[in-house]
């Protein structure tokens, strides 16, 4: 969807008249990430070649907890316009779907139902599509830094450490960490959790009835536990406290730093950014204490939602069920490639894929492999989390203490939700 | 006998009062009473004091609080002192007084975002401008914005780069209404330059400095933009301020608790900024 | 003193002063500038440098036609809210301070109180989202025009009474035994006195306004509705690692304030020496 740059200013000088288009004009919100805005585009311009009559405006809402605080704003004022994009799980039960967004379970043909789980609301109705692949947390890994030095993929935390020793004593930065974008600085605990559910089962459970805390569960503990252990060894790079997303990406990508705790979708941004360094990156699961137990904490896609206030509901839908499709799904492919398994039955990945991918899918294709993250499992995140991850990462505070510090954030969020024994 | 309309009819008040009260009045209001209430934007449930107990124990609170008084009053006196030094100094008829007077203006012109933006590029701890000349002399600078014990104090800088500004400028106003025979006077007197500030310029340029106090201090009680540009509080807690505070417990989705926070807020502004007016003004009346 | 024999002291201190402001005020314009010429490879290094290759209009034409001539679009809108709302923050501030200054009474505490309470109380948002939306002016430049004189009165308020306490009322009496109607006095004879005030309001305001991004944020959604201020923040995670364009558009949106205040910088001091002359 391009308008030419004269419609742009007559749009301009036509203003307070407002869009006078004789067809239906869907409004978009997404977040500004470069993939989402590129796969976005994508969908939006095959959707209105196959019907000339809808058109679509995409606006980029801010990311992260600004984000957060806008979508429910527009929600709770009836602005949210005609399509919204937000993550699934804990923070879409906080947008209240049951009240804010539109009944979607009639276009769930080809959904996977892992998915449609961390969309339904309350009520037991699915309220959103996914958009995008589902993503791993774990670390990225500079394959020359790797086979120059020798190493290979550590199974347990502790081979982490003995490798991240071997890294700084040949004059490397050993994990890079980013903490001027202060989600960044949650990877260690979040994608912790495969190791945390395969040492205590009933965690996510026990946590969301009031039973089990972080800081008095060791399992749980021990991703507050990893930050400060790398802090503490010197293993950071020296602008951990200001560098950005960005910059973990190009560290780990030309080879500055030997690691980078993050999510797989960081892969779309290397894939623009360096493309030349793409092979050069690999990817393994956060490592426990268990190597025969080794697996993959699995994030979710966003999904796509309708607010309860459109006007266009049942265009919206149409559109909704294409991106839910086989086909829409490899217009995402096609937009970013494919970093990650797609949560629609019947969309194949393409056999060329990236070297980080391909170190990826063996969890997904095995059993009991993968855990999703405890944001998927709970309603509860408590929200100053980043905040205490950057003290324990930066020395600030001890990781039992901030484990404790945590446990008392997630007793506010819990209150407001009305859960029951809290 | 028939009282004659004032020349100073009420009705003058009335477009900003209609304004006023509409669009911050009515608002501002209705929040406090969702301040009593646990509040998702979808419902509000009424909680009575709560929030306020709950704002109470935030476990950063007190160094919020902490914080925002030390902000406050190191960018209001920073602007004032410095302000007045500088509103001296480009009225004093020194070379290139004009051009110097923009150019101290210039940070106010830029937006906090580019600010924040700019800031972080210069403070960087190894790319950044200042930590690169500090090297050449030797030393080897901190990282500004990501020290727990500098960064308040880092950001504070920054306000004050952006700010002076413009008390320099309410300051020029102050200055260029004194009157020349005082110091004319003075100088007659035999003062000193020196004497001549003392006695003459900072007694007379009283209500500019007032203004100037008043602005910057609550200005600073209720900082957030410039801290949220550059370090969002962090890192972690260590620049938060109490508005910061309240800003996170919003977006995290607790209207009602945040309102409350608000409400709090404004009472220590209150507290810190009725005292200080009401001696400002029986002062004046002694003049 | 005239303007043409500075003495050696004057002098002097005109170049300390010049050589500490240039360090301290302009380094972080010209890094700005630097920046905003460099190539992206170049930008990425946060150097203080000379640009090696200068890519002044290919920097330029690209932040400008990004997302359909985005920019454009936002230079108007900002515009017409930041000169509406001024008009009417200097036409309502300045007939509040004359009456708060003019007539005390008993109402006088509460116009007072009300200023106070503007310039101590963070906005609630959500609420006046629900005004807004009531008087359907949600989402359209004439509410965010209201919305920014509703938040910027106060200190209008302030600075003008502090200043009309400086005119005496001898012209008010004069102007009131001639038989000059209320509106009248303050039009003809107030308002022409309060130039140097206004002039520092106008160029404070309009700064403020046309800066302004949390507000717009919330009160002004929608694409076509776009600010300056919210460009530079759809920018800053567009142009994720170029930074030559993004110190580019952080020079692109200082240049109208820049222009405002160049325009009424002579202003401001004529405005100043008038006061003085009032004494």
């Amino acid at each position: 969807m391009r308008h030419y740059p004269s419609a742009a200013l007559l749009a301009a000088f036509a203003l307070s008249a407002g869009f006078a288009h004789a067809e239906t004009v869907l409004s978009v919100t997404t977040d500004g990430n470069a993939e989402t805005v590129a796969a976005m585009e994508a969908l939006t311009a095959a959707y209105t070649a196959a019907h000339p009559d809808i058109t679509f405006e995409i606006e980029n809402r801010p990311g992260g907890a600004d984000g957060d605080n806008l979508v429910k704003t527009r929600l709770a004022t009836g602005e949210a316009g005609d399509i919204l994009q937000y993550n699934s799980g804990s923070l879409f039960q906080a947008l209240k779907p049951v009240d804010t967004l539109v009944d979607l379970s009639d276009i769930q043909g080809s959904v996977i139902d892992s998915f449609k789980s961390v969309v339904t609301a309350p009520d037991g109705t699915i309220r959103g599509v996914p958009f995008g692949p589902a993503m791993g947390g774990g670390i990225y890994y500079n394959k020359k830094i790797y086979a120059e030095l020798g190493l290979s993929v550590p199974k347990t935390w502790a081979e982490f450490m003995a490798n991240n020793e071997r890294i700084k004593a040949a004059g490397k930065v050993a994990v890079a960490q980013t903490y001027g974008d202060t989600w960044s600085s949650q990877l260690f605990v979040l994608a912790d959790f495969y190791n945390v559910q395969a040492a205590v089962p009933t965690f996510a459970a026990d946590y969301t009835a009031n039973k089990a805390k972080y800081a008095t569960t060791p399992a749980a503990m021990a991703g507050f536990q990893h930050l400060e252990d790398v802090y503490k060894a010197g293993y950071l790079n020296e602008d951990f406290g200001v560098a950005k997303f960005d910059d973990g990406v190009r560290m780990v990508a030309t080879g500055e730093a030997a690691h980078y705790p993050m999510l797989t979708f960081a892969l779309g941004n290397i894939k623009q950014n360096f493309p030349e360094n793409l092979e050069d990156v690999g990817f393994f699961a956060q490592p426990g204490d268990d190597p025969a137990r080794n697996g993959l904490t699995v994030w979710m896609p966003a999904g796509l939602y309708i607010p309860a206030a459109s006007t266009h509901v049942a265009e919206a839908k149409d559109f909704l069920a294409f991106v839910a499709s086989v086909e829409g799904c490899n217009i995402m492919i096609g937009a970013n490639g494919a970093t990650g398994p797609y949560l629609i039955k019947g969309c194949e990945l393409p056999k060329d894929v990236p070297g980080a991918v391909a170190d990826m899918m063996p969890y997904f294709q095995a059993d009991g492999m993968t855990a999703p993250a405890l944001e998927f499992l709970s309603p509860i995140k408590g929200p100053a989390l980043e905040q205490i991850t950057v003290e324990v990462g930066s020395g600030i505070r001890p990781a039992a203490e901030a484990a404790a510090l945590y446990d008392q954030d997630v007793e506010k969020q819990a209150k407001q939700l009305g859960l029951p024994n809290w | 006998m028939k009282q004659r309309p004032s020349p100073y009819p009420y009705w003058f008040v009335l477009p900003a009062a209609v304004v006023f009260v509409t669009l911050f009045l009515v608002p501002t209001v209705a929040s406090f009473w969702f301040s009593m209430t646990r509040w998702d934007l979808f419902t509000a449930e009424f909680i009575g004091w709560d929030n306020y107990r709950q704002f109470f124990k935030e476990p950063f609170l007190v160094q919020g609080l902490v914080n925002t008084l030390i902000y406050a009053f190191v960018t209001s006196a920073t602007k004032s002192v410095l302000g007045l030094l500088l509103a001296v100094l480009l009225t004093s008829g020194i070379l290139w007084q004009g051009f110097l007077r923009s150019v101290v203006f210039f940070p106010v012109l830029v937006s906090t975002i580019g600010v924040g933006i700019t800031f972080q590029a210069l403070m960087h701890p190894t790319k950044g401008v200042i930590n690169l000349a500090l090297s050449w002399v030797g030393i080897d600078g901190p990282s500004w914005l990501s020290d727990p014990g500098l960064a308040l104090y880092s950001v504070a800088f920054i306000d004050l780069w952006k700010g002076v500004g413009l008390a320099t400028l309410i300051y020029i106003a102050g200055l260029a209404a004194i009157s020349p025979d005082y110091y004319e006077a003075a100088r007659i007197d035999g003062a000193t330059r020196i004497q001549q500030f003392w006695r003459v310029t900072l007694p007379l340029v009283r209500p500019a400095t007032v203004t100037v106090i008043t602005l910057s201090l609550i200005g600073g009680l209720r900082s957030f933009d410039i801290i949220w540009a550059t370090t969002r509080g962090g890192p972690g807690f260590s620049s938060d301020v109490l508005a910061s505070v309240i800003y996170k417990q919003y977006q995290a989705g607790f209207y009602g608790l945040a309102t409350a926070g608000n409400v709090i807020l404004f009472l220590l502004i209150a507290i810190i900024i009725l005292p200080l007016t009401w001696w400002f003004s029986s002062r004046e009346v002694d003049l | 003193m005239t303007r043409n024999s500075l003495s050696v002291r004057q002098r002097n201190t005109g170049l300390i002063a010049t050589a500490a402001a240039a360090v301290i005020f302009i380094t972080p314009f010209l890094y700005i500038f630097f920046m905003a010429m460099k190539t992206k490879k170049e930008a990425a290094l946060f150097l203080f440098s000379w640009p090696r290759e200068w890519h002044f209009w290919s920097n330029l034409t690209e932040v400008i036609m990004a997302r359909n001539y985005m920019l454009l679009l936002a230079y108007m809108n900002s515009t017409l809210i930041t000169v509406g709302a001024v008009t009417l923050l200097i036409l309502f501030g300045a007939m509040v301070g004359y009456i708060l200054q003019r007539r005390p009474s008993g109402w006088n505490r509460l116009i007072y109180a009300g200023v106070l309470v503007g310039l101590m109380v963070p906005p609630a948002v959500v609420p006046t989202i629900w005004v807004l939306q009531g008087l359907h002016l949600f989402k359209t430049l004439q509410g965010m025009v209201l919305i920014q004189v509703a938040y910027g009165l106060a200190f209008s308020v302030l600075l003008y009474r502090s200043f009309i306490a400086t005119i005496p009322r001898d012209l008010d009496e004069a102007a009131i035994i001639d038989g000059a109607k209320p509106l009248q006095i303050f039009v003809k004879v107030i308002l022409p006195l309060l130039r140097p005030v206004t002039v520092t309001l106008i160029v404070v305001q309009s700064i403020a306004i046309f800066n302004d991004f949390t507000n717009p944020l919330y009160y002004l959604p929608g694409k076509e509705n776009v600010t300056v201020q919210l460009t530079l923040f759809n920018f800053q995670s567009q142009f994720q690692s170029q930074f030559n364009l993004l110190f580019m558009n952080i020079l692109l949106v200082t240049i109208p304030p820049l222009i405002v205040f160049v325009f009424f910088n002579r202003q401001i001091v004529a405005g100043m020496t008038a006061g003085a002359v009032k004494g």
